[in-house]
């Protein structure tokens, strides 16, 4: 045993230290665009949005690299310039993805990064990537508290929704399609997505339709799974409608548990992240489960070209179709490589920080969901609109889709800048262009 | 007057290299150690308690406490200057450590362990609720000043890498003092027999008391650092899963050194962050394999590699 430490000491020492020292990586120095990709690869939420979104990334970057892209994106990777990736595992708690943000900023050398599903994530990568000036995509986390606290923001930019919106344009749908709707219940989870989530659809429909009842308020714990006590109680509190904020394997279990026990035959519940689930449902959930995308993503796409062209691609490489958070991470790239060549003026050279994200402010660009406008929180937040639908599962195909859809104008379901979300619907959405 | 022996001749002097380093080193890597040294003294915390025989898995707690009273300090007491929010993370540390370690010194073993680890989930569970502070979301750390001094970006963050290296010398250098002194022993002594230490006239419980408030004074050190350092708090200081992280640590460097936790709080960092970067899909495999290795090989930890050559030189 002596014989075999000494001979480790030195080896493991040597392992410290050659791990420790290793020079940096080469700067993005080689002619190519560096992107760091940070999404989650490992954990719960790597399922319904990591892997999906992580899929659509690989996809949209192989793709551009090769010239594939429709166009306007015909120019190869970014601005004539390859793209390299850095791909980053979001699982692990704030403090260790600013560790790793930092790491992609100086270590990398990354001329970019896209990234960030978890709210509490982009509210301590915000900061950090202002201090570090460098250009961040934040292409899906919700908060609303994004830029209500980072109020200046130059280099952060966010092409994905505000969750806010998921909540005004559920309890719109839910009044425009003429249900029955004098009382709602709500199940969340017990964290900060559940409880805003909640707080936005309540003040919005209590607006709407003043006189609606809450009949009770379900928290379960994150990652419950089991939800028999939390079924019993919406049962027995004969609600119209439930609301739900629900994600990944919690949405599943709850919508299979509770059509099992007969939850929806009398009402219909509204899952705002509904859409992620749509081909893993199998028809174990109930036609008419009014379920959204939290966006014009996923099966609410609009077609077009370039969402055609991401389908096909897409279903050929992963073999099944695309959902929201693959569809919000190639808004994430095209935005960027939009904004990128705009501020290029001429292929093949990687433009300035500064001159990425003036013209990444309020800049307009196709994507796969349509035409995006970076029009809220001073030109660094997307506006786009939102559509609700039914889900329907048709069993000879084997197939879901989804009927009676609606969708909503960004300018009727987002609040204008200078007001929360909070604010503007408790004062009655003043300025929204409802058509 | 103040006689430093040989550990703490080495202490001074890697804290002096470490500072030295501050201007050589990428800035990548003098955050990853600030980190790293901020959680090694909450590890030191652990430790402590460790050599008296107590496993706090909820060390968090007080890690969380040092944390968020950073962050609630300036947002909502309008306190900006950073010693003056170390010194306010360690005094609200101290005072609850002062009434729940009455309870805590009643027990031991498994019933310590999870007492400490129900503490903090307590915590976690008050802060989950709380919309004002963000609930799981956290909130931001700003306009952090030292002495009315406000440096900006980089400059900002090596001034706190540097704070963070002279407190935590300063913390070994106490600790070492305490861990040889006659009291140091004495735990030892409650670990292996608590009954023989109290007919030696010596009360173990009022020892163990001790030991709780310092452990969480320099645990809210350690995570009044983290919150100045990455200018973001959320309860997940409080989860159970960070506890367990720092109990991790301790296991890793070892219990019998000072300077044990330090070095695998570095190495745990570097590890960590090195496997994310080769393997984004299977990084905790080789974290495990890592420490796996390590716990086979050096089961009294990566201490024992430099114990064991001092004594194969003696």
């Amino acid at each position: 045993m002596k014989r075999t430490r000494s001979y480790l000491a030195p080896t493991a020492l040597a392992l410290a230290a050659a791990i420790g020292f290793s020079a940096p990586v080469t700067a993005a120095e080689n002619g190519k665009f560096r992107v760091g990709i940070v999404t989650f690869l490992s954990g719960a939420a790597a399922g319904p949005f990591g892997v999906p979104s992580l899929n659509g990334a690989k996809l949209v970057i192989d793709a551009l690299n090769e010239g594939k892209v429709p166009a306007p994106y015909g120019l190869k990777g970014i601005n004539g310039l390859e793209i390299e990736t850095v791909i980053v595992d979001e699982n692990g708690g704030a403090s260790k993805q600013v560790e790793e943000f930092r790491n992609l900023a100086e270590r990398h050398k990354v001329d970019a990064v896209i990234g960030y599903i978890s709210s509490g994530d982009c509210l301590a990568i915000a900061p950090v990537a202002e201090e570090l000036k460098l250009t961040t995509v934040l292409f899906d986390c919700g908060t609303s508290r994004l830029f209500e606290e980072n109020k200046a923001p130059t280099y952060v930019f966010r092409t994905g929704l505000d969750a806010a919106i998921d909540n005004i344009g559920a309890a719109r749908y839910l009044i425009d399609s003429g249900r029955k709707l004098e009382s709602v219940a709500s199940i969340q989870q017990n964290y900060a997505w559940g409880h805003d989530s909640w707080g936005d659809f309540s003040a919005a429909i209590k607006q709407l339709k003043p006189g609606v009842k809450v009949t009770t308020e379900q928290l379960p714990k994150l990652f419950q799974g089991q939800y028999g006590a939390e079924i019993s109680a919406l049962s027995v509190s004969k609600p119209d409608v439930i609301h739900s904020s629900f994600w990944g394997g919690d949405m599943e279990a709850f919508v299979l548990q509770g059509n099992a026990r007969g939850l929806f035959d009398k009402r219909t519940a509204v899952l705002t992240c509904g859409e992620s689930a749509l081909d893993r449902f199998k028809g174990q959930a109930p036609n008419g489960l009014v379920i959204g995308a939290r966006g014009p993503f996923g099966a609410f796409a609009p077609e077009n070209t370039l969402s055609t062209w991401f389908r096909t691609a897409y279903r050929s490489s992963a073999e099944m179709d695309p959902t929201y958070p693959a569809f919000k991470m190639a808004q994430a790239i095209l935005g960027l490589k939009a904004a990128v060549e705009k501020a290029a003026g001429k292929p093949g050279v990687i433009p300035a920080k500064e001159e990425v994200a003036r013209s990444f402010k309020g800049l307009s660009f196709e994507s796969v969901s349509g035409t995006v406008r970076m029009a809220r929180a001073n030109g660094h937040q997307a506006l786009q609109g939102i559509a609700y639908g039914e889900y329907k599962f048709d069993a000879k195909s084997d197939k879901a889709t989804i009927a009676n859809v609606k969708s909503y104008s960004g300018e009727c379901v987002t609040p204008p800048d200078g007001t929360t979300a909070a604010d503007w619907i408790k004062a009655g959405f003043p300025g929204a262009q409802c058509n | 007057m103040l006689k430093l022996d040989k550990t703490e001749i080495w202490l001074v002097v890697s804290a002096l290299v470490l500072l030295a380093s501050a201007f050589l080193l990428p800035n990548w890597l003098t955050f990853i150690l600030t980190l790293a040294l901020a959680k090694a003294l909450v590890v030191q915390g652990v430790v402590i308690q460790m050599r008296a025989g107590l496993v706090s898995f909820g060390q968090g707690l007080f890690f969380c406490i040092g944390g968020y009273s950073v962050g609630m300090g300036g947002a909502f007491l309008n306190i900006h200057d950073a010693f003056v929010l170390v010194a306010l993370g360690v005094a609200a540390s101290v005072g609850v450590a002062a009434i729940l370690g009455l309870l805590m010194t009643r027990y031991r073993d498994i019933f310590f362990a999870m007492l400490s680890l129900a503490l903090s989930m307590i915590l976690y569970g008050l802060i989950v609720k709380n919309q004002a502070l963000g609930s799981t979301d956290g909130f931001n750390v700003h306009d952090v000043s030292f002495l009315g001094w406000m440096p900006a970006g980089e400059d900002q963050k090596l001034v706190i890498f540097v704070l963070t290296v002279i407190v935590a010398g300063g913390i070994a250098i106490a600790l070492n003092r305490y861990m040889k002194s006659g009291l140091g022993g004495v735990n030892e002594a409650i670990k292996e027999n608590e009954i023989r230490v109290e007919f030696l006239g010596l009360s173990p419980r009022w020892i163990l008391y001790a030991n709780y408030l310092f452990a969480a004074g320099i645990s809210a050190v350690g995570g009044a650092f983290t919150a100045l350092a990455t200018g973001h708090v959320d309860p997940e200081m409080a989860f159970w899963t960070t506890s367990g992280e720092f109990v991790f640590i301790a296991l890793l460097g070892g219990t019998s050194h000072v300077a044990a936790p330090f070095i695998a709080a570095v190495l745990f960092a570097l590890v960590r962050t090195y496997a994310l970067e080769l393997a984004p899909h299977s990084w905790q495999m080789i974290l495990g394999f890592v420490l796996l290795a390590i716990i086979v090989f050096l089961p009294k930890g990566l201490w024992s590699l430099v114990a064991g050559k001092r004594r194969a030189a003696a």
